[in-house]
C-alpha cells in the first residue's frame, strides 16, 4: 500500500527520508498493536508479550514528492529489558512513547520513558505520546482511567505530539505516524537519504550506516 | 514358568525388578550373529564427530559392549539375537481386554512397563523382554556362545503360536487393517475422553468466586499440571488455574516439601490415586509436575529440568542466585512476566508428547548430503567475525548450524530457542526481525547472549525485503534464520550477514531445496520400510545427539493417537533407561498396539506397529529402519556441520 508509493515516488526528483523510531512504554499497553496496525494493517486481538525487540519498516508518504521510511524498533515492556533500552533509542530520530488510557499507572510509567529520552536520546528526538486502547472507553466510557485533558496538558508542558489511539479500531494509528514524519527534518535527512537509494542494492548500505551511527550513539551515551 | 497376574493396584509404583532368576537363564544361541555389520557400525562410529555435547552418552556409559544385542536380518524366521551373557527375561502380563489371556505368560520377573501408575491401555501390556545379565566381565567379551536354547525362549515360542490359534487370527482379521490405538475403549481412558480438552486454558475465578467449584472440577480434571514455586513457597508458575484457584494447592505442596526438607530427606516423588507427582528442588526454586499420563519420574525430572532451564535462559543463574540471597521472599513472577507463553509453551510440548524432549536430541531436515554441503559453506562464507552460533531451522527441524569448533550445542538450548520461535507465537506474530537477549543455560548459564532471528514463509517464491513477513500460517511452512551473538550491539552486523546468507542461498539454489524439503515434510513410514508392519518409529543416534521419525500420518491422526503413540514411547523408553532394568531389547504387546525397543551403544530404536503384528514381522521392520539409516545417515542427521 504505502510501499508502493515509494517505489512510484522514488525516481524523478522526490524527497525519500530514513528515520529510526523507537516505541517505548509498560508491558500491555499495545506497542505491538500500534506497530502491527501501521505496518500491516492487522490487528490481533491475543497478543503474546514481545519477546527482546522486534525490527520492522514502514514507508508511508506525506505528499507525491515526498516519502518517509520509518526503521522501527518495538521494545519489549517488561523491567527486565531496560536496561537494554539505551541500545535502541540511542540513535533515534523519534520515539513514541505508549500507555493504556485505562491503566492509570502506565501513564507514570510513560512520563518516566519521556524523562529518560530528554535526558539521554538525540537532543533533537521527535516524541510522541500516545494514549491507547480508546476503544475500550469508547464503549465503556467509566473504563477510563487517565482523562484526555491531564495527558494532553502534560505533553504540551513536555513538547511532545499527543494523540488517543485504539491500535483495535485504527483511530489515530496513522495520524500518529504521519505526525512524526511531519515534524521530522526531512529536508536534511533526503538529502543524506539521497544516498542512500543510490547504493541501496541487496540493503547494504544499511547495515554499514547503522553500525557506524552506533558506534557514535554509544560514545554520546558515555558522555551522560 | 509360573504364570502370575497382577492387578494394576498391586503393580502400581512398584519398581522394575530385574528377578534373579532372569539373571541365571542359561545363555541362548548366537546363530546367527552379524559380526560383519557390528564392525561397520563401530567403524562408523569411530569416524563421526560428534555435533552438540552428548552428557547421556557419557552417563550410560556402562552399556558399552557394542551391539551386544543383535536382530538377525533374516526376513524368513527372524529371531533374537543375543550375547553369551544376555538372558532374556520373561513376559509380564495383564488382562487384555480382547486377547485371551491364557495365550499369554506372564512372570514378576519384567513389568518394566506395567509398574506405572498410569492409565489402563499401558497396564495392558505383554513385554517380553531381552535384559542383559548383570555382569559387567561378560558383557564386553564378544565371544560366541555355544550355548543352548534359553529356557525362555521356548516360552516365546508358545506365545508366538498362541499368536497363531485361530481364535487369534479371528480377531486379528476384525483388526487387520486398524491402525494401533484405533480401537480403544473410551469408558476406561481417561486419556481419550479428557486428552482434547486438556490444553484448554481455566478460566480465571470471578470476583465473587462463584465459579471456583466448576472451575476447580475443570482443573482437577486435567492429565497433566507443571507448578514452580519459590523456596518460601511463593506460586511462580502454574499451567492451569489462576493464583485464587490454586493457592491452596500450593500451600499443601509447600507443607509437603518443607515437612521432608525439615527431616533432611528431600521429597523426589510420590503418587496419589492414579497420579505421580515428581519434585525437582532447584537452588531457591522447586518445580512440581503432576501427571497421569504414565511418565516415569526421570522422564517427568527431565520435563522440571527443561522448565528450569527456561527460567534460567530468561534471568540467568547468578540473577535468580542474587534475587533472592538478597530477598528470599521475592516475587519471581515479576521478573519473569511475559514469559508464561514460553513455559506454556515447553509444558504443552510435553503434555502432548515431545520426542525431541524424550530422546534429549534434536531433529534435523532430510537433505542430500551434497546439498548439505553447499548450505554450510554458504554459512561459513558469509560468517561474520561476531558469531558464535548460527542455525537455520525449518518447521521445528535443524538445516544446517555453523558453530566454532570448541563449542557444541546443548540439545536442551536448542530445545529452548525452538520453543520460542516456534511454540511461543509472538516471534513469529511479530513478522519481522527479532532482536532478543537470552541465556542458553547449556552453554553458560552466567551471562546473555543476543538472537537474531528472521523468520521466512516458505510458501512464498520471491523474496524481498517487504515480503519476507510470514503470514500467521501453519509451522510446517516456517522457515527461521537463527544468528546468536555475544556482542549486544551485532544485530545490524548480523542482519547483514542474514542478508548475504539469503542472498547466496537464492543463488546457489539451496534455498529451493530446502523449501522442496520442508514442503515435502516427514516421509512416511510406508516409504522409508516398505513391506514391513511398522507405523512409526524414533531412531535416536546416540553419536550424533539427533533422531529422525517418520510422519505421524497416516497411522495417528489427532491428538489422542499421537499421545498414545508417544505414551508407549516413553514407557518402551523408561524400560530400556531405567537404572535397575539393563535391557537391550523389548518386545511389547498390548491389546492395541506392539512395539519393540532396541538399544545399542550407536543408536535407540522405537519401533510400533498394530497388535496384529508378530514379534518376527516387527524385528524385521526394526532392521530395515537400521539399514535404511545406514543408508541415510548423513542426509538424515547433520554430521559434523559447519565448524570454524
Amino acid at each position: 500500500m504505502a510501499s508502493r508509493v515509494q517505489q512510484g515516488g522514488r525516481p524523478g526528483g522526490a524527497r525519500f527520508a530514513q528515520f529510526k523510531l523507537v516505541l517505548l512504554g509498560e508491558s500491555a499497553v499495545g506497542k505491538s498493536s500500534l506497530v502491527l496496525r501501521f505496518v500491516k494493517d492487522q490487528f490481533d486481538d491475543y497478543r503474546e508479550s514481545t519477546i527482546g525487540a522486534a525490527f520492522l519498516t514502514q514507508t508511508i508518504a506525506l505528499d507525491e514528492q515526498t516519502t518517509v521510511k520509518f526503521e522501527i524498533w518495538d521494545t519489549a515492556g517488561q523491567e527486565r529489558y531496560k536496561s537494554l533500552a539505551p541500545m535502541y533509542y540511542r540513535n533515534a530520530n523519534c520515539a513514541v512513547v505508549v500507555y493504556d488510557i485505562t491503566q492509570a499507572s502506565s501513564l507514570d510509567k510513560a512520563k518516566s520513558w519521556v524523562k529518560e529520552l530528554q535526558r539521554q536520546a538525540n537532543e533533537n528526538i521527535v516524541i510522541a505520546l500516545a494514549g491507547n486502547k480508546a476503544d475500550l472507553v469508547a464503549e465503556q466510557p467509566d473504563k477510563r482511567a487517565v482523562p484526555t485533558a491531564d495527558a494532553e496538558a502534560y505533553a504540551r508542558e513536555s513538547g511532545l505530539l499527543f494523540f488517543e489511539t485504539s491500535a483495535k479500531t485504527a483511530e489515530n494509528v496513522k495520524e500518529l505516524f504521519t505526525a512524526i514524519a511531519k515534524k521530522l527534518p526531512i529536508e536534511q535527512a533526503s538529502q543524506r537519504g539521497m544516498r542512500g537509494p543510490a547504493g541501496r542494492a541487496a540493503g547494504v548500505d544499511l547495515g554499514t550506516r547503522q553500525e557506524s551511527g552506533n558506534t557514535a550513539g554509544g560514545a554520546g551515551g558515555c558522555n551522560c | 514358568m509360573s504364570t502370575t497376574e497382577h492387578s494394576a493396584q498391586s503393580s502400581t509404583g512398584q519398581r522394575p525388578d530385574v528377578g534373579p532368576d532372569s539373571n541365571n537363564g542359561s545363555p541362548p544361541p548366537l546363530a546367527d550373529a552379524r559380526q560383519h555389520d557390528e564392525g561397520t557400525l563401530e567403524q562408523s562410529k569411530e569416524l563421526r564427530p560428534p555435533l552438540p555435547a552428548r552428557p547421556d552418552l557419557m552417563e550410560r556409559g556402562q552399556t558399552a559392549g557394542a551391539g551386544s544385542l543383535r536382530l538377525s536380518k533374516r526376513a524368513a524366521r527372524p529371531q533374537l539375537q543375543s550375547q553369551a551373557t544376555t538372558a532374556l527375561s520373561l513376559a509380564d502380563v495383564h488382562t487384555a481386554d480382547r486377547l485371551e489371556s491364557g495365550d499369554l505368560k506372564s512372570s514378576p520377573a519384567s513389568r518394566a512397563v506395567s509398574r506405572k501408575p498410569s492409565f489402563a491401555y499401558s497396564l495392558r501390556h505383554a513385554s517380553t523382554a531381552a535384559s542383559e545379565v548383570d555382569d559387567g566381565a561378560s558383557v564386553r567379551s564378544d565371544m560366541p556362545a555355544a550355548g543352548s536354547r534359553l529356557d525362555g525362549e521356548s516360552m516365546l515360542g508358545d506365545l508366538i503360536e498362541g499368536a497363531s490359534t485361530p481364535a487369534f487370527k479371528a480377531l486379528s482379521a476384525q483388526i487387520e487393517r486398524a491402525d494401533p490405538f484405533d480401537g480403544t475403549l473410551a469408558e476406561d481412558d481417561i486419556l481419550s475422553t479428557q486428552m482434547q480438552y486438556e490444553l484448554h486454558d481455566v478460566a480465571s475465578v470471578d470476583a465473587d468466586g462463584t465459579n471456583e467449584e466448576a472451575l476447580l472440577k475443570i482443573w482437577k480434571a486435567k492429565l497433566k499440571h507443571f507448578f514452580i514455586l519459590s523456596a518460601s513457597g511463593k506460586p511462580i508458575y502454574s499451567r492451569h488455574g489462576d493464583d485464587q484457584l490454586i493457592s491452596h494447592y500450593i500451600g499443601v505442596v509447600q507443607t509437603l516439601i518443607s515437612f521432608y526438607q525439615g527431616a533432611n530427606d528431600p521429597l523426589k516423588g510420590f503418587t496419589a490415586g492414579d497420579a505421580r507427582f515428581v519434585l525437582l528442588s532447584k537452588g531457591p526454586l522447586n518445580l512440581v509436575a503432576v501427571s497421569r499420563l504414565g511418565e516415569s519420574d526421570a522422564q517427568l525430572r527431565t520435563q522440571l529440568e527443561s522448565l528450569y532451564m527456561q527460567i534460567l535462559s530468561t534471568l540467568t543463574l547468578p540473577s535468580l542466585e542474587r534475587m533472592f540471597s538478597y530477598r528470599p521472599s521475592t516475587d519471581l513472577r515479576r521478573p519473569l512476566e511475559g514469559t508464561d507463553v514460553l513455559l506454556d509453551g515447553l509444558a504443552d510440548g510435553f503434555t502432548r508428547g515431545s520426542p525431541s524432549t524424550l530422546l534429549s536430541a534434536l531433529e534435523c531436515l532430510r537433505l542430500r548430503k551434497s546439498h548439505r554441503r553447499v548450505v554450510d559453506e554458504t554459512l561459513l562464507k558469509v560468517r561474520s567475525s561476531n558469531l558464535l552460533y548460527g542455525l537455520i531451522v525449518a518447521a521445528g527441524r535443524l538445516v544446517s548450524v555453523v558453530r566454532p569448533k570448541k563449542h557444541s550445542l546443548h540439545p536442551g538450548d536448542l530445545h529452548l530457542i525452538f520453543n520460542m520461535l516456534f511454540e511461543a507465537g509472538s516471534v513469529k506474530a511479530g513478522g519481522g526481525e527479532n532482536w532478543i537477549p537470552l541465556c542458553l543455560p547449556g552453554f553458560n548459564n552466567t551471562g546473555f547472549l543476543y538472537m537474531y532471528v528472521s523468520f521466512f514463509s516458505t510458501s512464498e517464491d520471491v523474496h524481498s525485503p517487504e515480503a519476507e513477513r510470514p503470514s500467521s500460517g501453519g509451522k510446517d511452512d516456517e522457515l527461521a534464520i537463527v544468528l546468536i551473538s555475544a556482542n549486544k550491539d551485532s544485530f545490524f552486523e548480523l542482519r547483514q550477514m542474514r542478508e548475504d546468507l539469503v542472498i547466496q542461498l537464492e543463488k546457489n539454489g539451496s534455498m529451493a531445496v530446502i523449501k522442496t524439503a520442508i514442503r515435502k515434510g516427514h516421509a512416511s513410514c510406508a516409504d522409508i520400510t516398505p513391506g514391513t508392519v511398522l507405523k512409526h518409529f524414533l531412531y535416536k543416534s546416540r553419536g550424533n545427539v539427533q533422531f529422525t521419525m517418520p510422519s505421524f500420518e497416516p497411522h495417528f491422526h489427532g491428538l489422542v493417537a499421537r499421545r498414545k503413540l508417544m505414551s508407549l514411547y516413553h514407557n518402551l523408553h523408561e524400560s530400556i533407561h531405567s537404572r535397575t532394568s539393563h535391557l537391550k531389547v523389548q518386545h511389547t504387546i498390548a491389546y492395541d498396539s506392539t512395539a519393540l525397543a532396541w538399544e545399542t551403544p550407536l543408536f535407540e530404536l522405537y519401533c510400533v506397529a498394530s497388535s496384529n503384528a508378530s514379534r518376527a514381522a516387527l524385528v524385521q521392520g526394526a532392521n530395515k529402519v537400521v539399514s535404511w539409516i545406514r543408508r541415510e545417515e548423513e542426509r538424515v542427521f547433520i554430521i559434523g556441520g559447519a565448524v570454524f
